[in-house]
């Protein structure tokens, strides 16, 4: 699988209005693109649709041995493999950290007990959090909660990573708990697609950046390009550029 | 104002000398509960499956859902007592089984049509607040079930209905406590719950008062029981740093 992620022509309406025209991105393993651009230039919808959290109307997305459209039985099995991290953590809150951390691995990978708790205790201890099992999500700051989301995702041993803005709800002094974990899954080999304003960490960690804009992709170049070429990125891209490294 | 208080008048025997008042006005009271739990245990099971049934993509569910809330809502209770006991049997029942409806005992048919009839009714109104806490849940939270794999079912299941069930304790316990009073319409097809009970208590006896302060005050116990049951309930499912069951 040298391609876990292969965009397509894909084009999306939200009822009569078109919010993504003809994208198209190849994504290989272990590579790692942020997705930056201004707000609502379809950022979210993109990677909602890698998962098909969001249905696409035309075109194709390829997820490991999937292709996306398919029919809606197929789906859990599809988004199973592939993590998803999102800006309100979205963690469940009725349910402690590891409750949290072995649902679905019980409900969807059929583990049992013991094998998923475990794994939600090794992920915990990566994250840093070992201390905090028991606890329930509102006991915890949002850094903390964003980890456990991240640590959540991977215990489902998924393909790929799609983050949604994971540290643009969090306070400053939180952002590089969170970074720190991503860098350390990007050193791993992880595929992810981030969606993040985050360009310190677009220039260290990134291989590659999107730039979206009203709904297209813009520029798809290797990220150091991205950052040292300025003049050579569309004027879009330039104009966000100097909007947010002031 | 001359009235002539007696509280022992309930001990006192009842008129066909089979049994004593205080009696009358507590088998009053078992049908009035009886009929409520039931009532709303219908209510509960239906309610939640309209209420889900509401939030859910197929449209022809959506539209029968609605429709159904529309119906037993907007039409009032009476009338829809006197349609299950005088005319559904009538319209839906083969002959052998309105025949068979005729031989029985008649406080069992009247028992279980108030049963059905306002188990039905309340459902409707479950089904709105079930709904409201559904749509109250973020729609990330659903997200967040999806891209882990789970099904709806399990999404449903798992996550959105035990928070959405937070949000709805308080306007449900209302929803609880109209079910008991709602249940004295029952007198109007002759069943002898506690409003039947203390009005013929009261035509028998003179003693109108102490017999209606007497429901009064039971209404009133069951209420209060009701609602310390459901405060319970709330503070049990409090969940540890998070607030309601709203966002986050
Ligand atoms: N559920 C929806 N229904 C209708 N339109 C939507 C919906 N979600 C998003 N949109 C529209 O689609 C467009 C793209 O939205 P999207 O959330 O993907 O933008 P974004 O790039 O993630 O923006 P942000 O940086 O603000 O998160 C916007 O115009 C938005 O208004
Ligand atoms: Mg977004």
């Amino acid at each position: 699988m040298s391609e876990p992620i292969v965009i397509e022509s894909v084009s999306k309406w939200y009822g009569e209005t078109q919010v993504l025209f003809d994208c198209n991105a190849r994504i290989a393993k272990g590579e790692v693109v942020v997705v930056c651009g201004p707000s609502g230039s379809g950022k979210s919808t993109l990677i909602k649709c890698i998962n098909a959290l969001e249905p696409i109307q035309r075109g194709r997305i390829v997820v490991g041995e999937h292709t996306l459209p398919a029919p809606a039985a197929q789906l859990p099995a599809i988004r199973a493999k592939v993590g998803m991290v999102f800006q309100h953590f979205e963690l469940f809150p009725h349910m402690d950290v590891l409750h949290n951390l072995t649902f679905a691995p019980m409900r969807v990978l059929k583990r049992d007990r013991a094998a998923a708790t475990d794994k939600a205790l090794g992920l915990l201890q990566r994250v840093g959090l070992s201390a905090f099992a028991g606890k329930f999500p509102g006991q915890l700051s949002g850094g903390q909660q964003q980890r456990v989301a991240i640590a959540r995702a991977l215990c489902m041993e998924p393909e790929c990573m799609l983050f949604d803005e994971p540290t643009s709800a969090l306070d400053p002094e939180m952002v590089n708990e969170v970074l720190d974990v991503m860098t350390g899954l990007a050193a791993e080999g992880m595929t992810m697609v981030c969606v993040t304003h985050e360009m310190g960490f677009a220039r260290k960690v990134a291989h590659r950046v999107l730039f979206m804009d009203e709904g297209k992709i813009f520029d798809d170049c290797a990220s150091e390009v991205f950052f040292a070429e300025r003049e050579s990125r569309s004027t879009r891209a330039q104009k966000f550029l100097s909007s947010i490294v002031a | 104002m001359n009235y002539d208080w007696n509280w022992s008048i309930f001990l006192a025997p009842t008129i066909d000398g089979a049994s004593r008042y205080v009696w009358w006005i507590l088998s009053g009271l078992a049908f009035t509960v009886f009929i409520s739990l039931c009532a709303w245990a219908i209510a509960l099971v239906i309610g939640i499956g309209l209420g889900v049934t509401r939030t859910l993509p197929p449209r022809l569910g959506r539209a029968l859902a609605t429709a159904y809330v529309e119906l037993f809502r907007n039409v009032p209770l009476l009338v829809q007592l006197f349609f299950w006991y005088y005319i559904a049997p009538v319209v839906f029942l083969p002959v052998s089984l309105q025949t068979a409806l005729n031989r029985a005992n008649p406080v069992a048919t009247q028992t279980l049509t108030m049963i059905v009839c306002l188990g039905l009714f309340t459902a409707a109104r479950v089904c709105e607040q079930v709904r409201a806490g559904i749509q109250a849940q973020p729609r990330g939270r659903f997200n967040a079930g999806y891209a882990l794999g789970l099904t709806r079912i399990h999404v449903y299941r798992f996550v959105i209905l035990p928070l959405a069930f937070r949000v709805i304790v308080p306007p449900l316990t209302s929803e609880f406590l109209n079910v008991f009073k709602n249940s004295a319409v029952a007198l109007t097809i002759g069943l002898l719950e506690l409003t039947a009970r203390s009005r013929q208590m009261g035509e028998f006896t003179a003693h109108v008062f102490e017999a209606f302060i007497a429901a009064t005050l039971l209404y009133f116990l069951i209420a209060q029981i009701t609602s310390h049951a459901m405060h319970a309930l709330e503070a049990r499912l409090r969940i540890p740093g998070h607030g309601l069951g709203g966002s986050a």
